[in-house]
């Protein structure tokens, strides 16, 4: 459930990232990797919510640090922000879905249940990536 | 060389794995659905339309409690889907909720916020209270802008007493000591004005709210069958389904079927049919 109040946070607008698929090591789109592109897609969501659920545990983080930050300083928000990249960095194998617990734990999402858990839970997902090309992938040296 | 090329198509065929799968609402289809419905509309049909609970639901604060009512008509565009569908939704012990709208949004909001509420009473070790549910419900039903048709009546007793709220479809909430919802909220609304008071007795309670929807029953056609009850008091909830059958099936007076021996019978020749086996063929069930 969300606590933190919004007022406050009204002068950190967060900016929304947009729709572009992420550009390749050579700065363009990676057509080989991320399939091909139009300049449509990338302009015009799909649907209007579309962009601010891609965004939204982004959105939750920041503001809930900003509020940490508000009442507790800034030490409180730099600790704990250590502390989501040493939990984000427990994860299976690259093609293997991870449970993320210590980052649900972090975070006060491991006692609720939303739709990201009930809908295309990645668990139940019915394709799975190649294991060798994800690995390699991973590693960089594909 | 033939090596290289498969391994390319491997590639190609992990593209979209290559990013980090989540959960939640999947967009992909909605660039599709909207040709689609384009094409469809261009040849003159439409698309199928989703259940909604075209509906009166209510509730009204009384002297020990909350009395919630609904009727029990689903329906499907100008078809009733439904002709009993049970309307108001378990929260917790304490706390049930109608919904109008969309059925399944309506189902499944109620019972992620049932989960939801459930985990954190068990966190905090205290029954949960009204508001709380009201704060979740509300918080989810604004990050989904309204998309999610959802138009709630949620009420219950906790330990600061008895709650009702109205939360509507994009977010917003109004409390208050009578509430009507769906379709037929205007005439059950014109009933509860007419003679609502408060600190009621728990009868004329279950009167009122019978007669409300009685109204939106009578009176709009998204709504119908039957109406449905639920009293909650601190420590006690009863849920009375069906509490007042108002539309009864009617029963058949006549019968068209002849009885034998209405046509007489002149004559009558039997053929006996004779059918030899050409080829016999077991095929045994896999029962394992």
């Amino acid at each position: 459930m969300n606590t933190r109040g919004l007022r406050s946070q009204l002068k950190d607008s967060v900016p929304v990232t947009g729709l572009c698929p992420q550009a390749g090591p050579y700065g363009v789109q990676d057509s080989l990797r991320r399939g091909f592109s139009s300049v449509k897609n990338e302009l015009l969501p799909s649907h209007p919510l579309e962009l601010s659920e891609k965004n939204f545990q982004l959105n939750q983080d920041k503001m809930n640090f900003n509020t940490l930050r508000n009442i507790q300083g800034l030490h409180a928000p730099l600790k704990l922000q250590m502390e989501y990249r040493a939990a984000r960095q427990i994860q299976r194998l690259p093609f293997l879905p991870s449970s993320n617990l210590a980052l649900d734990t972090l975070r006060g999402t491991d006692d609720t249940i939303g739709f990201e858990d009930i809908l295309n839970d990645p668990v139940l997902s019915e394709v799975m990536g190649d294991p060798h090309i994800m690995t390699e992938y991973k590693l960089g040296v594909l | 060389s033939r090596a290289s090329r498969k391994r390319e198509c491997r590639i190609m065929a992990t593209v979209s794995v290559c990013q980090y799968h989540r959960g939640g609402f999947s967009f992909e289809n909605c660039k599709r659905n909207a040709l689609l419905e384009a094409d469809i509309n261009k040849l003159g049909f439409s698309s199928p339309a989703a259940r909604k609970t075209g509906t009166t639901i209510c509730g009204v604060v009384y002297k020990d409690g909350v009395v919630l009512g609904a009727d029990t008509r689903a329906t499907e565009g100008m078809v009733v889907a439904d002709k009993n569908c049970s309307k108001i939704h378990y929260i917790s012990p304490n706390v049930y909720c109608c919904g109008a709208g969309t059925a399944a949004d309506t189902e499944m909001t109620t019972q992620i916020i049932s989960s939801n509420l459930e985990l954190h009473s068990l966190s905090t070790g205290r029954l949960p209270r009204v508001a709380t549910a009201n704060r979740m419900l509300k918080q989810m039903l604004f990050r989904y802008q309204g998309y999610i048709g959802a138009a709630l009546v949620l009420g219950g007793v906790d330990c600061t007493g008895p709650h009702l709220y109205s939360i509507y479809p994009h977010g917003s909430t109004d409390k208050l000591p009578y509430v009507t919802m769906g379709s037929g909220s205007l005439a059950a609304m014109a009933v509860f004005e007419d003679r609502y008071r408060p600190n009621m007795e728990e009868e004329e309670a279950k009167r009122l709210v019978r007669d409300a929807i009685a109204a939106g029953i009578f009176n709009d056609l998204g709504s119908g069958s039957n109406i449905d009850l639920c009293v909650i008091t601190k420590g006690k909830v009863d849920y009375l389904r069906p509490h007042d059958v108002a539309n009864k099936k009617g029963v058949r007076t006549g019968n068209y079927r002849y009885k034998h021996g209405t046509t007489g019978v002149l004559a009558k020749t039997v053929t006996p049919l004779n059918l030899e086996v050409v080829e016999e063929n077991v095929q045994t069930m896999d029962t394992s």
